[in-house]
């Protein structure tokens, strides 16, 4: 197989990033969990789509064999078993209890900054990700280099979705948001880590999206509500 | 190169006037057979326009010259909008003049003498849509004037012939993230200064939703026409705007007929085409509420700002 041109190259590498960044715009954006979901998703499919480029830009199979598994893990399992979750949260009436359904879980109805203002601040947070980068593009300043701004935004992003929204699976995605940005870092900054280190990250964060599972339902058995401010006690 | 470019600026005039009902009927068509209806026909805003000009020209008692300049001002400043923006050609006499900045204020002082007309007339109406419509163009103008500045940087200029003529030559830029960024956030923005239905119905009398309606509900006769095309106009002009910004093929970069012809001739298949899918979205999209508006103007500035940034740092200058 020959290596694209660098055109084309430097083209779509800079489409997936601007479409990984939209993604985390969009899940700041939107309140229905549903919709948060599918961007996750779609934001895992750009991020597996920076290692694929970059390795067939250098002629790297190992790395075209991570964005598979990257592609397999955020884009497919890790969005399946958040929607188990939400599923459960939400049990369907059927189709005669249609308008007595409670919604409530369904969506992130009240985050602690609006969203107008979330949105405003993650503005403010790509142009602080644009200033810190500077430098560290300075030193290789190739085209995936160039993109660096986009993970550090997203890590950024990812963090205040952590610390804003109150619906636990909300939290999860800001949580794996960051994750994904610290990823994107990784790929963009270095080509990557070794695959050992990129197995044993997946896996961490395959078990904290399992554990977080069982945490949200344990919490909806137990308080009816998956709002991470009723858990302020601590009890054996 | 003189007779060809006066002849561009005078078609874009003539095209923008004469075309702007027609495309506000053919959006009412697609949309009314889309839902069923049989519709008014195409026609069908200029028979309104005719039966309007031939009433008497009444005006409320107690309204000033803000009230009565208005609608002149109105469809003046977007006639001298439609001449400055490259819709067909990118070199006429004026285009040297199609600066982003002063395309924006023009804009901007229509829908202020607008605004005072509202607040001129008294009522409580009135002095509604004109306190809501100011919300809205607060957070629109700041939007159109990023977004577009993101097309600026690949083209080293705020002039909008510059940025077009560029963007023919180098097709690229379209496909960068920059400017898909920048053109989504330069459709909401236009969905919001043209009143459509996301942010306003422009079929509505309801007076809990109303904006640009409201601020109107005074005029009648001429004025009102002239008013009705004033907003028409500016549809046609930010559509056409928002088509030679993103697909700017078949604009004449050069001063000869044929290419003329062919930029008219794709100048109204755009229009057309943009109408007719921005009708058919808006079958299936609901008004938003009004305090939903700025969330949604917020989301669109901030695509227009990562727009600008990411063309700083994706680009591969």
């Amino acid at each position: 197989m020959r290596p694209m041109s660098t055109g084309t190259y430097t083209q779509l590498l800079d489409l997936a990033c601007g479409a990984f960044l939209l993604a985390a715009v969009v899940v700041l954006w939107r309140r229905e969990l549903v919709a948060i979901v599918r961007t996750f998703a779609l934001q895992g499919i750009a991020l597996a789509a920076i290692p694929l480029l970059i390795g067939l830009h250098e002629q790297r199979w190992g790395l075209i064999a991570v964005a598979t598994g990257i592609g397999a893990l955020r884009a497919g399992l890790l969005p399946y078993l958040m929607r188990r979750a939400l599923a459960a949260l939400t049990p369907s009436g059927g189709e005669e209890h249609h308008y007595e359904e409670d919604v409530s879980e369904a969506r992130e109805t009240q985050p602690l900054v609006n969203v107008a203002a979330s949105l405003l601040t993650a503005a403010a947070l790509t142009l602080l990700a644009y200033a810190v980068a500077r430098p560290l593009v300075a030193l290789n300043p190739g085209p995936a280099a160039r993109a660096l701004p986009v993970g550090l935004a997203v890590v950024l992003i990812g963090l205040f979705v952590l610390a804003t929204r109150r619906r636990a699976l909300a939290q999860v995605v800001g949580f794996l948001l960051l994750d994904n940005g610290i990823t994107a870092t990784a790929f963009l900054a270095a080509s990557g880590v070794p695959l050992i280190v990129e197995l044993g990250v997946s896996f961490d964060v395959l078990l904290a999206v399992l554990v977080l599972q069982i945490l949200t339902t344990r919490m909806r058995t137990a308080f009816g509500t998956t709002d991470i401010d009723d858990l302020r006690e601590l009890h054996d | 190169m003189s007779g060809t470019g006066l002849t561009a600026v005078a078609a874009q005039i003539v095209v923008v006037i004469s075309g702007a009902p027609l495309l506000a009927g053919w959006m009412r068509q697609v949309r009314a057979r889309m839902e069923g209806r049989a519709g008014a026909g195409v026609l069908q805003p200029w028979r309104d326009t005719r039966k309007l000009l031939r009433k008497e020209p009444i005006t409320p008692i107690g309204t000033g010259p803000a009230f009565r300049t208005a609608p002149a001002l109105l469809v003046a400043t977007t006639a001298v909008v439609a001449a400055l923006v490259p819709l067909l050609s990118t070199t006429t006499p004026v285009s040297a003049h199609a600066d982003l900045i002063l395309v924006v204020a023009l804009l901007a002082l229509g829908t202020v003498a607008l605004a005072l007309a509202g607040l001129d007339s008294g009522t409580a109406f009135g002095g509604m849509g004109a306190s809501r419509e100011m919300t809205v163009a607060a957070l629109v103008e700041p939007t159109i004037l990023v977004a577009v500045f993101a097309f600026s940087i690949p083209a080293g200029s705020t002039n909008l012939a510059a940025i077009v003529a560029g963007a023919v030559r180098e097709p690229s830029r379209l496909a960068s993230p920059a400017g898909l960024l920048a053109t989504a956030a330069l459709a909401v923005a236009v969905l919001a200064e043209t009143g459509r239905i996301p942010v306003d119905n422009p079929a509505t009398h309801l007076e809990l939703t109303m904006v640009h309606e409201a601020m109107v509900l005074e005029y009648s006769g001429p004025d009102l026409a002239l008013v009705e095309l004033g907003a028409q106009m500016r549809l046609t002009v930010l559509l056409g705007l928002l088509a030679s910004l993103f697909a700017p093929w078949g604009i004449a970069t050069d001063a000869s007929w044929p290419a003329l012809a062919v930029a008219l001739a794709a100048f109204v298949v755009k229009v057309a085409v943009l109408g007719a899918v921005l009708a058919a979205a808006e079958v299936f999209w609901a008004k938003v509420r009004l305090f939903r508006v700025p969330e949604l103007l917020a989301g669109s500035f901030l695509l227009a700002l990562l727009a600008v940034t990411s063309s700083y740092f994706l680009s591969g200058e």
